[in-house]
């Protein structure tokens, strides 16, 4: 679909207005929308947790293993930069290697993430309910946490769409407009990343 | 599908065509049946309510008895309460929203600003495609064993919640308005960029139409706070599916509690912009109309177009006057009332410019005209009155009394209904390529204007009398019983209401088929849209054309005899 909207669109563009294409002004405003819609849930969190006597997160959630799924997020907005580079370069290996890079950063920070999951509906902390004190806890963990990693999970299929493109050799000629499009999601997937995890697991 | 010259071959299948169609045309085409359903559904609900006010334990007649065989055609209490929620979801989301932003946000931006269709035609499609799923999810929940939501439209906990609304109505309803957020929020990205990429070369902002102007701030709206209900309507899914306690309180929580009142904070930041989301169009589309049919420039255009941006922007700031009565503290209340009281400056300028832009016009008095008028006289009340509800003090006795319900009427319903239908009555020559019969068309506004004033009218005044919203036999209580004559003028309005709607019914329909062909340009009008045939060609138009004037060039000196408009494409020395 990305590369769609030429071919569908017969539009005049206009001219003044730089150079960025619809697909990324688009991108831009959904990320707004986007940040809306976190920003819902860190609100909800802020309130509940104002309001009441909360544990602190630190004690429960354990940072060594978050922190490392943050290092590793963080990497992969890096990697996916170099493939940016690497297709304004026309470098196709490399360009077809740093995405690779992304997406298993991706991959893997989802597979933390569900094991931290598990680990921690084992330690008595679920959705409902958490046996060592607030149930609130639990529940705003998992919403706040679980929304962004349905948007990781996005990011890592839309990193595979693109990778597939790439592979076709579609970006070879250096155009790497839509793989730009990408990076805009995967880094702000990031960034809220950033966020969830200060407001989370260290304030 | 067959790709020349870089655009997509018309269709030429009944599906292609009709059903999953890019054309941003046939998809607005696709939003105003979908909404002028609804908005038949949304009446019918309005009418049953009305009858229960007014004739409280009589059934209601003709279809009372198939409706309602257990209760002899007496509306019961609990569907009474499902009505009045249903009736404000449908009205507006699935009313309101479909005609004014997906119908002729659809078909009138690519059209107004000289493009051949929207910037991400199949995002456009998919964005009609989920509303239709998100309306099954909300009819679909009627048929649930304990019926639909019943929390009123407002959906606060813990009326919404399993303690006050068990059963899977209510779940539905949530998921309902989660799926018409993801659709229109993907209608929202779409328009605002292709109003920054695809206005024709020459088209400044300030060149646009007003009604771009005002669809493009409501898509800027839609954008930002729409995720805000999407997030609330998730935690209250879960309380309700998956045994979270998020907005759980007190003896509704069977472990720990959440706050009720969040839910209300997170709804109503939505939920303001929200009513400014739902008359932004109808404001641009009369802003423009009035000068078109004053045949004078519009008063003001770009302080029109910079006040409706004030509006846009206040508007996200002021949520809290909705919630004066839930123990807020009172430097936050006083706070959100100076606030509010601020946006009556750009509204004042906006109204201001509406009468000064009908003043000394050789006005024409067509159907799109009348409509017009008609939302400058109850938007004029209807934004009065919010001054009595802004105001704490007066707030604190007008909460959720039938004064509020008058005052959101003659500002959403009555306001955005009249505009919708001036843009009805105005664009529907260039739709369907036929003429709309005036006679009829003045019948109908007529008796709509007459109708809703004596409705929203009446309303005020027994919300004034201390009678409250959402209660199914207000009479019970000694200082209402003197209300019921009243109560039964405002129902013989809404009845007056109701058939005043057949005209424009017929007259829609008839037209469709039999109605007059209509030129390329009935109105005499300079915008883009109809310097190209009725109906639009696919594609609309041939060559992008080139804008050289703005949107309401009336009775230049240098115009040719017997002409006194100037096409937007048009030069003059």
């Amino acid at each position: 679909m990305a590369s769609g909207y030429k071919l569908l669109n017969p539009n005049h563009v206009d001219p003044q207005f730089g150079k960025a294409s619809p697909g990324k002004i688009a991108m831009w405003i959904f990320l707004v929308t986007d940040a809306m819609s976190f920003s819902g849930f860190l609100i909800a969190y802020a309130v509940l947790r104002s309001s009441k006597t909360w544990p602190t997160p630190a004690d429960h959630l354990g940072i060594a293993l978050s922190g490392f799924a943050t290092f590793l997020l963080i990497c992969s907005s890096v990697s996916m930069v170099l493939a940016i580079d690497a297709c304004r370069l026309k470098r196709r290996e490399k360009m077809l290697q740093w995405l690779l890079v992304t997406i298993i950063g991706g991959a893997i920070f989802l597979c933390i993430q569900v094991y931290e999951y598990q680990h921690l509906v084992h330690l008595g902390l679920s959705l409902q309910e958490f046996i060592n004190g607030q149930n609130l806890f639990g529940s705003t963990f998992y919403m706040v946490t679980g929304f962004h990693g349905l948007h990781v999970l996005t990011g890592v299929i839309y990193l595979i769409c693109e990778y597939k493109n790439a592979y076709e050799g579609k970006y070879d000629n250096g155009n790497y407009g839509n793989l730009e499009v990408l990076g805009l999601f995967w880094h702000f997937v990031d960034l809220v990343w950033i966020l969830v995890f200060t407001f989370i697991y260290l304030l | 599908m067959t790709y020349a010259h870089g655009k997509h071959a018309a269709p030429t299948t009944f599906l292609s065509k009709y059903v999953f169609s890019y054309d941003h045309k046939v998809i607005g085409k696709q939003f105003l049946w979908y909404g002028i359903f609804f908005l038949g559904v949304g009446g019918m609900m309005a009418l049953l309510i009305r009858w229960t006010l007014a004739f409280p334990g009589e059934a209601f007649p003709v279809l009372g008895h198939l409706l309602f065989p257990h209760t002899d055609g007496v509306v019961p209490p609990d569907t009474y309460s499902m009505l009045f929620t249903l009736h404000g979801t449908i009205m507006i989301f699935f009313a309101i929203t479909p005609i004014l932003i997906g119908a002729f946000g659809n078909y009138c931006i690519p059209l107004m600003i000289g493009a051949r269709d929207m910037a991400f035609p199949l995002f456009n499609m998919l964005s009609f495609h989920i509303a239709v799923v998100s309306g099954v999810l909300l009819m679909a929940s009627l048929f649930t064993p304990l019926g639909g939501a019943a929390g009123g439209w407002t959906s606060y906990p813990t009326l919404s919640t399993l303690v006050g609304s068990p059963g899977s109505g209510q779940t539905l309803w949530c998921l309902s308005i989660f799926v018409l957020g993801i659709s229109s929020t993907m209608g929202a990205v779409n328009y605002i960029t292709t109003v920054i990429c695809f206005r024709a070369p020459g088209m400044g902002y300030f060149d646009m139409p007003l009604t771009i102007w005002g669809l493009w701030l409501t898509a800027i709206l839609n954008a930002i706070f729409l995720p805000v209900l999407g997030a609330g309507v998730m935690l209250l899914t879960f309380d309700r599916v998956f045994g979270t306690t998020f907005f759980l309180a007190g003896a509704a929580a069977t472990s720990g509690s959440g706050d009720p009142i969040l839910f209300q904070h997170v709804f109503w930041i939505f939920g303001h912009p929200e009513v400014y989301i739902l008359i932004l169009p109808a404001w641009g589309i009369v802003s423009d109309l009035l000068s078109f049919f004053a045949r004078k420039p519009a008063f003001g255009a770009k302080a029109t177009a910079l006040s409706m941006t004030t509006i846009t922007i206040l508007s996200t700031l002021v949520y809290g006057h909705h919630m004066f009565t839930t123990q807020m503290s009172p430097l936050l209340t006083q706070t959100f009332m100076t606030l509010t009281m601020t946006i009556s400056i750009p509204s004042a300028i906006l109204f201001a410019n509406w009468l000064g832009t009908i003043y000394k016009g050789s006005i024409r008095f067509d159907s799109p005209m009348l409509f017009s008028l008609g939302v400058v006289f109850v938007f004029g009340l209807g934004g009065l009155t919010g001054l009595y509800l802004g105001t704490v003090s007066t707030d604190l006795y007008l909460h959720d009394t039938y004064f509020v319900v008058g005052h959101f009427h003659y500002t959403m319903a009555a306001s955005v209904l009249l505009g919708g239908y001036a843009a009805t009555y105005f664009w529907f020559p260039k739709m369907f390529g036929r003429m709309m019969d005036e006679t009829l068309a003045k019948i109908h506004f007529w008796l709509t204007m007459i109708g809703l004033n004596g409705v929203f009218m009446g309303m005020m005044v027994v919300g004034f009398a201390g009678m409250h919203r959402r209660l199914y036999n207000p009479f019970v209580y000694e200082f209402l019983e003197k209300l019921i004559p009243i109560n039964k003028f405002i129902t013989y309005s809404a009845l007056l209401m109701g058939v005043g709607q057949l005209p424009f019914v017929w007259n829609f329909v008839y037209s469709l088929y039999k109605g007059k062909k209509a030129p390329q340009n009935p109105w005499n009008v300079g915008t883009l849209e109809w310097t190209i045939p009725s109906p639009p060609i696919h594609y609309n138009f041939e060559e992008i054309p080139t804008v050289k004037c703005g949107p309401h060039e009336f009775g230049n000196p240098n115009l040719p005899e017997g002409k006194d408009f100037q096409y937007q494409t048009e030069e003059l020395a």
